[in-house]
């Protein structure tokens, strides 16, 4: 089965690509379902299956860019993209991006890059998985009270509202965008956004996994604008990221476009997808993911920690994230492939009622 | 104040970024800085070019790299478009999606 595996060029080592395509398919996928790079998936992904950890972020980063492009260009057909605090967001994102790619630097000269990326890792999805369920109950509590008193919940209605004190901060200049519907202080997104980029160069993600929830709850856009403009955040950042990576010499190309490959069907289908799957559901689904793929981060901590259990731990690790991403994909495409059955059925009867008409 | 704020966010970042991208160019802490090579005597043909292009600088295997990768993502994308758009899909409208 020698022909399953091949030596990149640059990095030097043997790698399965069907399971870089694989990858990339199914981070596409739910990329595009919720509005992200899906790159915290991939990095832990590409270092399980054989990159040093550098370059993972690298090739990760570059692949991103490509595919948040493609999510970007359809999300924006849709009118999902506010390009106002996407540009103001850019610039917080990349000077973030830079601190954080030059500390990854440092700390793979320092012989910490493993360990010091695993754990932030971990730290930074057990709060966005706390954030995701708080979120979540606080919402289900509101929605019993409105039952309570006879009424119906607001379809917009959030569970988070941190937005509504951080609207009041009036440091100027203060911004109207509109597409988004809000009105802050331009220091607001920028910090935000540099410190999802600082975020983003130091894991070697595109800040999607922190900015769409910073975004809804922090900056209080709705979820649909929110999931374009992170996407074409995450397109910038991904191709800064791609420059600055590739400039330090821990890109690979070749593994990056046969992901690329794999992802731009990914991509599509995800984006699509969210035509048909709608509301909180989407949420817990993602709060899922989220505990899924720390669970595998926490196997590889611990072979760290037990080096005599690291074969047990390093396949758990595994089985869980290509699990994870296997089952999360699975669950979208069935959505999307039912939500194209129902359209084209109703467009068929439409046809055929307006032919009866005539 | 407003309408330039944007654009004098612009040049500040550049005027941040350019000393990091001139030091990263060979102004400091050279000593300390590690230098991976490419093996390119296990390949042939493209990959030991590619290779070699690694090995002698990284600035060209960088402007490469960022400019195929956007080409090679609109080209996928657009082909993936054409895909989608035979499978009968709107792909210009959508119900708003709930919070």
């Amino acid at each position: 089965m020698d022909w399953l595996h091949t030596l990149m060029p640059i990095a030097g080592v043997p790698i399965f690509w069907p399971g870089l395509i694989i990858l990339g398919f199914g981070v596409g996928i739910i990329g595009g379902f919720f509005g992200m790079g899906g790159a915290w998936m991939v990095t832990p992904g590409l270092n399980i299956l054989g990159f040093p950890m550098a370059f993972a972020i690298g090739t990760d980063v570059a692949h991103m860019a490509g595919k948040s492009l493609i999510s970007t260009m359809r999300h924006s057909k849709f009118g999902n993209v506010d390009y106002r605090l996407g540009f103001i967001m850019v610039f917080g994102t990349i000077g973030g991006f830079e601190v954080g790619a030059q500390m990854i630097m440092w700390l793979e000269r320092i012989g910490q890059i493993n360990i010091v990326v695993r754990w932030l890792y971990v730290a930074l999805l057990t709060l966005i998985a706390w954030m995701v369920f708080t979120d979540v109950a606080k919402r289900k509590r509101k929605e019993r009270e409105a039952l309570a008193t006879g009424q119906k919940l607001d379809a917009l209605a959030t569970g988070l509202e941190w937005h509504k004190r951080l609207h009041k901060i009036n440091i100027p200049p203060m911004i109207n965008f509109k597409v988004s519907g809000i009105r802050c202080s331009a220091w607001l997104p920028i910090s935000i956004s540099f410190l999802t980029g600082w975020l983003a160069g130091i894991l070697g993600i595109g800040g999607g996994l922190v900015r769409m929830p910073a975004l809804i709850y922090l900056l209080g856009i709705p979820t649909h604008i929110a999931v374009g403009t992170d996407l074409f955040e995450v397109a910038i950042s991904g191709l800064y990221g791609a420059a600055t990576y590739s400039y330090k010499g821990r890109v690979e190309l070749f593994a990056a476009l046969v992901m690329l490959c794999g992802a731009a069907v990914g991509a599509q289908i995800g984006t699509v997808a969210t035509k048909y799957v709608k509301g909180y559901g989407i949420r817990i689904f993602f709060g899922l993911a989220v505990v899924g793929c720390e669970l595998s981060i926490i196997m590889k901590l611990l072979s760290g920690i037990f080096p005599n259990v690291k074969q047990i731990t390093d396949s758990a690790a595994t089985v869980i994230v290509l699990g994870a991403v296997s089952a999360i994909s699975l669950y979208i495409l069935i959505a999307f492939l039912k939500g194209v059955r129902e359209e084209r059925a109703q467009r068929r009867s439409q046809k055929v009622s307006s032919a009866h008409a005539d | 104040m407003t309408k330039y704020f944007p654009r004098l966010l612009g040049l500040i970042t550049v005027l941040l970024l350019l000393p990091t991208q001139l030091f990263a160019a060979g102004g400091a802490d050279l000593p300390d800085l590690m230098v991976l090579v490419a093996d390119t005597r296990k390949f042939k043909g493209w990959e030991a070019w590619w290779g070699n292009i690694y090995n002698e600088g990284h600035l060209a295997f960088a402007l490469i790299t960022t400019l195929i990768i956007p080409v090679a993502g609109v080209i996928l994308g657009l082909l993936a478009d054409v895909v989608m758009s035979r499978l009968g899909i709107d792909l210009k409208n959508r119900a708003l999606a709930e919070h």
